[in-house]
């Protein structure tokens, strides 16, 4: 892995941040020059959030310019399709298929989109879409707050980083009471997107 | 040394920075996105690190410091300068004898703010250096220089981040460890140096002029300051994160990146200048270096195609380039736009938010749904006519609640409320301010009301925390920044010594009290405050028994939705309570509210 720029996004309080911290750490040991930027708004309270991270041998830019990322690891699918257009022609998309309606839909004002709209704002810019029940596999691993863990699990099957080395940083931000459940949703992760790729081919 | 790779935000790198550059007192307000400077600061215990007041107090805090001969730093975000500009302007004349850092953070894109000001003009009015990082290790290595050039020069130094530099993260080298240069702070008798009476003001102005020539000929050798050789044909003059991303969009340019940017290197610009055939400079905001470039005589530009509003990134710079001919056209790479119609998520009040009753109430009495109604038929007269500050709350100008009718700086309501009630509105004219803002400057306001025989309503909306900018004390809190149990001000007991007669204390969470305690202030002819009392939902911890809605007595009628609790959703019409979202026996806003009676506890603890 030459490089990588990849587009970290969900909803406030879902742990994006947490996610592409460990994203960044984890390539600062292994040696890339790392930059991240969270664009978080006004918001910690249920806004629109969004983690740029850059791994290279040198980064200048911290923002990833649009149309450039290599991946977009969504935690919520209306975030995916607001932030698709960073996606370079032929990215990875993974989408948590969990739908947290904004108010302006639960006022009627607006409609949530389809996952058939989803997916075609996606495909816009790429056919390498995995649609994957993050938020319902936490649930089972008895704690919702995992989905960022479970998620990383997921996007490290396309990142070429040693396991071992994802494991140390997940367990160095974790703590203690919750750092074996989160180092499981990991694992999760990696089995669901390589039994979804499996499926796929 | 061996290396110490750390991946650190700005903010973070600006805290070890100055740790290691020995700082022993850092004072601050907080305020995004200057707010974790202080925080990380905080939790080294070998230091004194306090939220003060306001940015004002945070600056004279500092300054009394450094005149003991210790080192200090203040950190605020842009518009802070301003509040703090007095004791700014005012520690650039005396000068100081330990080294004072100042750290303002700007926010280009208002990613956070009431404005998009440069603080970089600050620099040349009040005569003082200032440096500027472009990533995380830049923030490290310049505190090292930040705190021998004030010293060194007897003067502030104005250290000035951005929001994408503060809140980036990037790789620093921790190469320094922690060196403390005076152990024992003393002061020293100066009345010359410190009482600025005219007779003595008027000799530190021309040592202020002639440190700015000593600072000039400094600044050339300013080893952070560096050319870049590469083209002939383009020269680049840029700072701060500009440089990163003109590095990126021209690779193959000449740079001459600077770090300190005032005073500015005449020489080394007019070199730099010299070798190449064209010159440029790529910054955020106003053309500080650009004019100030001009101005030694020589042929710039910049502003004519890099904007002057909003924040860069490596496509603006791209795009505006290949317009005004310095990239090929093929450059401008198609960017595809965002997907069109997506609902839009705008931040919200949080779940169990303590405003989110007062907001519902104001909203009913003032009627307020109906001006958003009616916005397209011309001039409207609010019922309530409610001035607005800063903080959470100012969340609550959004639909539905759509409770504000201004909001434009600090402290700044009780005044306008007063103003417009002096002017001669007909209608009542209501403030609301948070707990922390009321301390930052709404004292102030308060007394002026108080003293000019105002007759307004002030809600003070008191959650118990700085909640915005993430949970900070402040003096009503009763806990110091580094976590020390301390005195609280009484909120209550401070307005009544101002001379208030008329104040009431309600629950947040209790909709017929705060109702009810809105009416009875509104009725008055005189000042009146109500403190409407909940603590922050993010301060507590306890989620017990999420309510529901029970879709067989609800008829629709669709009241908690216009609450904008977070938690509230629906389907086909449909109501109901997300229960991972929802606040609990904490909250029950929407329950005291049904008219169905439809919303009851569930029996989950979770």
């Amino acid at each position: 892995m030459d490089k990588m720029d990849l587009l970290v996004t969900g909803v406030g309080g879902q742990g994006v941040v947490l996610a592409s911290d460990i994203i960044g750490e984890t390539a600062l040991a292994a040696g890339y020059d790392v930059k991240k930027t969270d664009t978080l708004g006004m918001a910690q309270r249920g806004g629109s959030v969004v983690s740029h991270v850059r791994l290279a041998p040198k980064v200048w830019s911290p923002l990833i310019r649009e149309g450039e990322a290599d991946l977009l690891l969504a935690f919520e699918k209306l975030e995916a399709a607001r932030w698709g257009h960073y996606l370079r022609p032929g990215g990875v998309a993974i989408v948590n298929s969990y739908q947290q309606p904004p108010l302006s839909v639960s006022l009627g004002q607006e409609d949530y989109p389809s996952d058939d709209e989803i997916a075609a704002v996606l495909k816009r810019r790429t056919e390498n879409i995995y649609f994957i029940d993050g938020t319902g596999r936490a649930r089972e691993l008895g704690n919702v707050r995992t989905l960022n863990t479970f998620m990383l699990g997921c996007f490290s099957v396309f990142a070429s980083l040693e396991t071992d080395a994802w494991r140390e940083s997940i367990a160095r931000r974790m703590p203690e009471n919750i750092r074996e459940i989160n180092l499981n949703a990991f694992e999760a992760g990696r089995k669901e997107i390589e039994g979804v790729r499996i499926g796929q081919s | 040394m061996e290396n110490n790779l750390q991946l650190l935000s700005g903010n973070e790198a600006l805290a070890l920075g100055a740790y290691h550059a020995g700082v022993q007192l850092a004072a601050a307000y907080p305020g995004t996105p200057s707010t974790e400077i202080l925080e990380n600061l905080s939790r080294f215990k070998d230091i004194y690190a306090e939220w003060s007041t306001n940015e004002k107090v945070a600056m004279e805090v500092a300054m009394g410091a450094a005149y003991t001969g210790a080192r200090a730093m203040v950190s605020m975000k842009h518009v802070g300068l301003n509040v703090a500009s007095d004791p700014f302007m005012a520690a650039s004349i005396t000068g100081i004898v330990g080294g004072l850092v100042v750290v303002c953070a700007d926010d280009p894109q208002i990613h956070s703010s009431q404005n998009e000001q440069d603080n970089r003009h600050y620099a040349r009015l009040a005569k003082v250096p200032m440096l500027e990082p472009g990533d995380s290790q830049d923030a490290y290595d310049l505190m090292g220089y930040a705190f021998d050039i004030s010293e060194n020069f007897d003067t502030p130094v104005l250290l000035r981040t951005t929001t994408r530099i503060s809140h980036s993260k990037s790789v620093v080298d921790v190469n320094r460890t922690r060196a403390v240069k005076n152990q024992q702070p003393t002061f020293h008798y100066n009345v010359q140096k410190y009482v600025m009476l005219p007779v003595n003001a008027l000799p530190r102005h021309a040592l202020v002029e002639e440190r700015m020539v000593k600072l000039a000929d400094y600044v050339e050798t300013f080893p952070m300051n560096q050319i870049t050789r590469g083209s002939h044909d383009l020269g680049i003059v840029t700072s701060g994160v500009a440089y990163n991303y003109a590095r990126e969009v021209f690779p193959d340019a000449s740079f001459l990146r600077l770090a300190m940017t005032w005073p500015l290197p005449e020489k080394m610009i007019k070199e730099f200048a010299d070798g190449v055939k064209r010159l440029i400079v790529i910054e955020e905001l106003d053309p500080f270096l650009q004019d100030n470039i001009k101005a030694m005589g020589i042929k710039v530009s910049g502003k004519e195609f890099i904007p002057l509003v909003g924040e860069l990134n490596t496509r603006i710079v791209g795009e505006r380039s290949a317009g005004a001919g310095l990239l090929p056209e093929s450059e401008k790479v198609e960017a595809m736009s965002p997907a069109p119609g997506l609902p839009r998520r705008p931040p919200l009040l949080c779940p169990g938010c303590p405003h989110t009753g007062i907001y519902f109430v104001l909203n009913s009495i003032g009627q307020r749904s109906r001006l958003l109604e009616k916005k397209d038929d011309g001039p409207q007269e609010p019922k309530l006519i409610i001035t607005g500050d800063i903080g959470c709350y100012t969340l609550g100008a959004l639909p539905p609640l759509n409770v504000l009718d201004t909001t434009a700086c600090m402290g700044a309501g009780i005044g306008q409320a007063l103003g417009m009630e002096k002017a001669g509105v007909k209608n009542r004219v209501v403030a609301v301010i948070g707990d922390s803002t009321f301390m930052h400057s709404g004292i102030t306001g308060l007394v002026d009301a108080v003293y000019n025989d105002g007759h307004i309503t002030i809600l003070i909306l008191d959650n118990r925390t700085t909640a915005m900018t993430g949970h900070q004390d402040h003096p009503g809190t009763g806990v110091s920044a580094q976590g020390q149990d301390t005195y609280a001000v009484d909120i209550e007991a401070l307005v009544r010594g101002i001379g208030v007669r008329d104040v009431k204390v309600v629950n947040a969470f209790n909709l017929k009290e705060v109702r009810a305690g809105v009416r009875d202030s509104l009725d008055r002819p005189e000042v009146s405050v109500v403190i409407v009392r909940g603590n922050c939902a993010m301060l507590v911890r306890k989620r017990a028994h999420p309510r529901v809605i029970d879709a067989g007595k609800c008829d629709q009628c669709g009241i908690c939705l216009r609450l904008g609790c977070p938690a509230i959703q629906s389907e086909d019409g449909q109501p109901f309570i997300e229960a991972t979202l929802c606040a609990g026996d904490i909250c029950t806003i929407c329950e005291q509210l049904c008219p169905q009676k439809a919303i009851s506890k569930s029996e989950d603890v979770a």
